[in-house]
């Protein structure tokens, strides 16, 4: 299946949790802040919600500083 | 005929006063506050022989008087665009970290005169924040909200400051921030900034969050930007420059970052959008 992630397509297996495609793409959970379908999830439900064709991910990076 | 347009409606300092058409503000100086020798007219200095027009707004300022309590709100705004100042003073903003960035932000909020500032920080004013946050010498031990509550009332003290010497945990950040508007993330370690706009964010789906993410070093400062993330999350910054041995974090920088962020709150506030001229 297809979604969109960080704003460009992406290839990904079918019936695959937020927790599972961030960890392939090897993040740092504590480190960024996931928008799924237009709304921020926290990472207590990252391993619960499932990827389905179409959806929109956006990952934001945090570095320190401040 | 001469009909009702041949008066005219004036504010000056902030009351409502009638004047014949065409008069000009060195002459409604010398009616209302002879003694002022700065005139300012709809937000800009003006010579006194400057003809006023009907709903234009005069500030009359006598230099190096300290004004009544009633009259400081029209006098401290009177470089404001007209009508900025009656949106935001009804605003109540929450600031989470009051370090480099948020005690600049809380400085530049007071200044625009914002209604209600919420502070949250847990640290105390050390000598090696100075190089970068908004703290005096005489302010080395004190709590950091302490310590930036007195300079913010110093500056405007119609500005309500509730000051919370605590550490925002997900336990209490509904609490302690929960009549914020729009929140300013400004935390310096990176899980901290995450575990905020998620706690924050789940409970205030709907509520702007103004982030700070990367403003460490010298690097250009064209480089610190003001980007829309998620659909509620305006990040300012370059987005990767991070506080790390042999980076660090300084004053030009910072203050870079942090009126971007108090710039994104200001447009929100005005219904504008942070990132473009479109509304």
């Amino acid at each position: 299946m297809e979604i969109i992630f960080n704003g460009k397509p992406r290839e990904t297996q079918d019936s695959i949790s937020v927790q599972e495609f961030l960890n392939q793409l090897q993040l740092d959970c504590m480190q960024v802040v996931v928008e799924h379908n237009r709304s921020i999830i926290a990472r207590q439900r990252l391993d619960e919600t499932l990827l389905n064709h179409g959806d929109t991910l956006e990952v934001i990076h945090f570095v320190g500083g401040g | 005929m001469r009909g009702s347009w041949c008066f005219m409606q004036i504010k000056v300092n902030e009351k409502n006063h009638t004047f014949e058409e065409n008069t000009s503000v060195g002459a409604v100086r010398d009616r209302i506050k002879a003694d002022a020798d700065l005139l300012i007219v709809n937000g800009f200095p003006a010579s006194e022989e400057i003809p006023l027009q009907n709903g234009d707004r005069v500030i009359l300022i006598r230099r190096g008087e300290i004004p009544g309590a009633d009259e400081l709100d029209a006098l401290l705004t009177a470089r404001h665009t007209p009508g900025v100042h009656e949106v935001i003073k009804g605003s109540t903003i929450g600031i989470a970290g009051v370090g480099g960035l948020g005690s600049a932000i809380a400085i530049a909020l007071t200044r625009t005169g914002v209604g209600h500032l919420i502070i949250a920080d847990f640290d105390i004013v050390e000598p090696s924040n100075l190089n970068r946050q908004q703290f005096f010498l005489d302010q080395i031990g004190l709590p950091k909200v302490y310590a930036l509550r007195d300079t913010l009332s110093r500056i405007n003290p119609n500005v309500r400051v509730t000051a919370c010497h605590l550490r925002l945990t997900p336990t209490n950040i509904t609490e302690v921030l929960g009549h914020a508007q729009v929140l300013v993330e400004a935390f310096d370690l990176a899980e901290q900034k995450v575990m905020l706009i998620e706690t924050f964010a789940a409970r205030f789906p709907d509520r702007p969050i103004v982030t700070g993410s990367g403003m460490a070093g010298y690097g250009p400062a064209n480089t610190v930007q003001t980007q829309q993330v998620a659909n509620n999350l305006y990040l300012c910054g370059d987005g990767s420059t991070a506080a790390a041995p042999g980076t660090g974090l300084m004053a030009p920088r910072v203050g870079v970052a942090a009126h971007h962020q108090a710039n994104a709150v200001l447009r929100l506030l005005l219904g504008q959008n942070p990132t473009s001229e479109k509304e």
